[in-house]
């Protein structure tokens, strides 16, 4: 079977910055692959190197088996790219804005005319296909996106954040229907993420960006599972990190890393039967503690174990 | 063919939002309407001065005015393009088959359809002003035909130059820049005999003032049709070559991407 998408070594500089450092990896036909990582990570470049938008320095990519470099016009109608800043024309409807896409994908007539109701059917913005895009809320506006995306009926549907600016409750809608419409047009999805929660969701395979380059991937439960115990998240009222950490290791919760200069994370085979004795360890030390919480394996600590930093405050900081 | 369908879906977009905003056509009439109808009031005794050819200078003004119209029209042409960079329309296109010159043609496409409709407009309001076409229908269409490559001849030049700069306050600059000297420097307002010398040798190779003489030309009586045609063809050869220069600094465009 052939790879959806097969990137090997991709490597891009603007100016001072080194985009993309060597990326390489690969989707299957079918599956939904999630980019994460934060913001000037490296993830939205490599999306625009595969949808022809710009051309890597170095290294190669297919898509849908066809080369992105050699082949452009080939994998731009396999293709559906959503990009993150919409692109919708605001001053056309709906239904406008989805013809004229199909046409330049070399749609026409009642063919056309049929697929552009079916998909305002689909992402459910038929009621207001009619209506001038300017007056759409968040939501239905980041629908025509997705539904722009696949008039054309691609094999391969590129998603560059396509929740970012959505109210809680919309992205977990949003994130319904593209697990729907994977299924229904059999598509094979990239999809880049800053939301960690968006990525376990979503993807069956997922690669953690950070710096344009890719430093683990697999699926969410094998990255999670690499990490075996729970996570003691230990914070101190005081400057008492480094004695902190010797009471820790002590008692058998070997620190992994600090976060803030404040925040010990520790792994402990059973979290709930290591608690008691870590408490009474630092408090028989003296160790001033501001909260300690406990919690499974999850892709923020997968995210932390591999990069060595915290995923909220890099983002933040991006 | 491509880049004819592309170019014509991609028009059809253009012109269907302008004309959800016909206030636009409106507005932009206001300032000819002002020229033909205060100024052309106000200088009326100027033919006394002789080299009219015509003892109306609102005859003399009115083709004129169509061709300033369309000339200043064009100018800020590239605001569209700049709209749809800033807000990632063309980009969206650039990741589909769209013909890559049919996106600038377009926008040329558009401009210079709105600068027909308002040529028609224009002319009509001089009919009621009292301005008589001395070449009937024919005159028309030449008039029109001028009005168009005028203004895609700038038009041209206005989108290289958002495409380059991608800023609506360089736009801005660039537009009022070249838009007044050029119309001083054309015999829009005033007989080529009156101009000084140097004004007069300078606007031969004013583009504005082309279109400006075969507008003139085929309104006035004793119309000299070689005239007529060479500048139009003149302004004909413009236009390619502002367009393709425009679709060059496209490709600039997409390179930096």
């Amino acid at each position: 079977m052939v790879d959806a998408i097969a990137v090997e070594g991709l490597r891009k500089r603007y100016g001072d910055v080194q985009a993309l450092d060597g990326v390489s990896f690969r989707v299957r036909e079918g599956e939904v692959f999630g980019l994460l990582g934060p913001n000037g990570a490296g993830k939205s470049t490599t999306v625009r190197v595969l949808v022809t938008l710009t051309r890597a320095d170095e290294g190669t990519a297919t898509v849908n088996g066809k080369d992105v470099v050699e082949d452009t016009n080939a994998v731009r109608r396999a293709i559906g790219y959503v990009p993150q800043d919409s692109g919708v024309d605001q001053f056309g409807t709906g239904r406008e804005n989805l013809t004229l896409q199909g046409r330049v994908q070399g749609m026409s007539g009642a063919d056309l005319r049929a697929r552009v109701a079916e998909l305002l059917e689909l992402v459910g913005i038929s009621d207001a296909a009619d209506r001038i895009v300017k007056n759409y809320s968040g939501g239905m506006r980041r629908r025509l996106d997705i539904a722009l995306g696949l008039v054309h009926r691609p094999r391969v549907l590129f998603l560059d954040e396509p929740t970012t600016g959505l109210d809680p409750e919309a992205r977990v809608a949003m994130w319904e229907e593209v697990s729907r419409l994977a299924q229904a047009e059999a598509l094979t999805i990239l999809l880049t993420t800053h939301y960690l929660e968006e990525a376990d969701q979503l993807a069956h395979r997922l690669a953690i960006v950070s710096q344009g380059k890719i430093v683990v991937e697999g699926t969410p439960a094998q990255l999670k599972a690499g990490l075996s115990g729970d996570a003691v998240h230990v914070e101190l009222n005081d400057d008492t990190v480094e004695e902190a950490q010797r009471v820790l290791a002590a008692v058998g919760a070997r620190p992994e890393q600090v976060v803030d200069g404040r925040t010990i994370v520790s792994r402990v085979e059973n979290g709930g039967r290591a608690l008691p004795g870590i408490m009474s360890a630092l408090e028989a030390a003296g160790i001033e503690v501001a909260s300690v919480s406990l919690s499974r394996p999850s892709l923020d600590d997968v995210y932390l174990h591999f990069t060595g930093r915290d995923f909220g405050s890099e983002d933040r900081s991006a | 063919m491509t880049v004819a369908r592309h170019t014509w879906y991609l028009t059809v977009r253009q012109a269907r939002n302008l004309m959800r905003e016909p206030i636009w056509i409106a507005l932009l009439l206001v300032q000819p309407m002002v020229w033909l109808v205060l100024y052309g009031q106000l200088f009326r005794n100027v033919t006394k001065l002789g080299g009219f050819g015509t003892g109306s200078y609102i005859t003399f003004l009115a083709p004129a005015i169509v061709v300033m119209n369309a000339f200043f029209g064009a100018t800020w042409s590239g605001m569209s393009m700049i709209n749809d960079l800033d807000h990632k329309v063309i980009e969206r296109f650039l990741a589909t088959p769209a013909s890559r010159i049919s996106l600038v043609l377009a926008q040329i496409v558009r401009s210079a359809i709105t600068a027909a409709i308002q040529a028609v407009i224009i002319l009509l309001v001089s009919l009621a002003l009292g301005v008589h076409i001395h070449t009937g229908v024919l005159g028309w269409l030449v008039i029109i035909l001028a009005a168009i490559l005028v203004n895609s001849a700038f038009a041209g030049i206005s989108q290289a130059i958002a495409l380059l700069t991608r800023r609506e306050a360089t736009m801005i600059a660039v537009a009022n820049f070249i838009g007044l000297p050029l119309l001083f420097l054309s015999t829009t307002m005033i007989a080529r005999s009156q101009m000084p010398g140097w004004m007069q040798t300078v606007a031969r190779f004013n583009p504005v003032d082309w279109g400006v003489k075969a507008a003139r030309g085929v309104v006035l009586p004793n119309t000299d049709w070689s005239s007529v045609g060479w500048h139009l063809l003149f302004l004909f050869v413009l236009s390619a070559v502002t367009a393709a220069w425009a679709t060059r600094t496209f490709g600039a465009y997409q390179r930096s991407l």
